[in-house]
């Protein structure tokens, strides 16, 4: 009897029943280990990006949870996905917005900013979040490759004047890259439109109720 | 040579899944910019091929062979996805630069092959030790190719080490000096090409020069019974 063959049918309900068997060890295995390490990652992601904040904003005089106290904002000038402000306060004095992510093209993709403006309207500073710019020539917009992106903090937009916020080949203040001018271009003025942003609607940002994000993983 | 002995020279030189088999090369050429990351990508495609060697193994009498494809797929899969889970959580840092590359373990043709080529035919032990050889052999290469790229193009090595081995890696860090321009081509995609294309004809020359000695001595060692035999 074993050793007359499976019929047809039998044979392909046995391996569908094997695939299914293993589809759900595999889910099952992924589960398990998404539930292991996921209040691990989220608690990494926040670290992470308050360690940003903490660069550009004074650590100190923060006392509100600023994670905690955010709006979304729907704005195709500053990105084309909806984008979060994170409010950073001192007791009840505005200290600083922390526009998370700003999202301009770039020369090789999309190029994602953090960009931090104190309460009175200086830049705490600019981080790039991700881009996919040339290794070597346009990833100098990049902390780790070289001070560029640190020229921005202090400035503001009196300080240079409106007109002069472009790179120095366009008539600006700001150092392009040799070989590579878009890169920086487009950064310069994903700064400058955060700018004008938060000088139209600063009261507007401060003073909107916050809207927590619902869960950490909806945010990433 | 013994089985384990065999099964380990196959995995590091041999059959070398980077540099003989050719497999994997789209991880390979994409995260071999530096040291720090082909180390990275290397242990967690090592990691993967251990545990999937292993599973398939472990499994392979009860898959008939229409099906043994989609399952082993299944397989590597989620132990992929495990894995990213778990970079994600232990080394964040590492995973943010790596990231987009581990989902691309999946598509590492090594892993599917030796599930498909050795696991499927040999004990559990045999299949863990040829995951982790084939492993080893994949990483040493990822980590040669990525210290050069890094070395040439931007005339460091080990940036990034505290990534994955906390602060006091920093230390680790060798820099050409701020004089050192680097050859950009190296970092570029091409520059992996260039590479590879260089380790491999590296190893074919090394083969050869192997191959040649091995020679010698077997006709010297036929050579010497023949001449006693004259003299008898």
């Amino acid at each position: 009897m074993s050793d007359a063959p499976a019929s047809p049918l039998r044979q392909a309900l046995m391996s569908a029943l094997t695939l299914g068997l293993f589809g759900i060890l595999g889910a099952a295995l992924v589960a398990a280990t998404w539930s292991l390490t996921a209040e691990r990652i989220a608690y990494n992601e926040r670290q992470a990006f308050l360690r940003n904040v903490y660069k550009l904003v004074p650590r100190d005089r923060i006392t509100n949870n600023l994670l905690e106290d955010v709006i979304t904002l729907r704005d195709s000038q500053l990105s084309p996905e909806p984008l979060q402000v994170y409010r950073a306060r001192q007791g009840d004095r505005p200290l600083a917005v922390v526009y998370s992510p700003i999202e301009t093209p770039g020369y090789a993709g999309p190029i994602r900013l953090m960009v931090a403006v104190l309460a009175d309207g200086t830049l705490g500073g600019v981080r790039v979040l991700s881009h996919s710019e040339t290794p070597g020539l346009g990833d100098r917009i990049d902390e780790q490759k070289s001070d560029w992106i640190l020229s921005f903090s202090g400035k503001s937009l009196g300080h240079p004047p409106l007109e002069k916020w472009k790179v120095k080949k366009d008539g600006g203040v700001f150092d392009q890259f040799t070989g590579a001018t878009i890169t920086p271009r487009k950064v310069v003025e994903a700064v400058r439109r955060t700018l004008l942003h938060f000088r139209a609607h600063r009261d507007e940002l401060f003073s909107r109720p916050a809207q927590p994000l619902e869960t950490t993983e909806a945010h990433s | 040579m013994s089985m384990p002995r065999h099964i380990i020279a196959d995995g590091l030189w041999n059959n070398n899944q980077a540099l003989v088999a050719l497999l994997g090369l789209c991880p390979l050429l994409a995260v071999s910019s530096t040291l720090v990351n082909g180390l990275g990508l290397g242990l967690a495609t090592t990691a993967v091929l251990v545990a999937s060697n292993t599973t398939v193994s472990l499994i392979r009498h009860w898959i008939s062979p229409q099906i043994r494809l989609p399952v082993f797929v299944l397989v590597i899969a989620s132990f992929v996805t495990a894995v990213e889970l778990a970079m994600n959580a232990w080394f964040h840092d590492l995973y943010k630069i790596l990231g987009i590359f581990i989902p691309l373990i999946v598509t590492n043709c090594t892993i599917v092959g030796r599930a498909e080529a050795f696991a499927s035919r040999n004990r559990v032990p045999h299949a863990a030790l040829d995951g982790l050889a084939m492993g080893t052999g994949f990483t040493l290469v990822l980590v040669v190719l990525g210290g050069l790229r890094e070395l040439i193009g931007q005339g460091t090595l080990f940036s990034g080490a505290e990534l994955m081995f906390g602060e006091g890696a920093r230390d680790w860090f060798v820099s050409l000096g701020d004089g050192y321009q680097g050859l950009i081509l190296a970092i570029l995609p091409p520059g992996a090409f260039f590479g590879l294309g260089l380790l491999i004809a590296l190893k074919y020359l090394i083969d050869k020069r192997l191959e040649a000695r091995a020679r010698r001595r077997a006709e010297a060692a036929a050579a010497a019974p023949q001449a006693a035999g004259a003299q008898g």
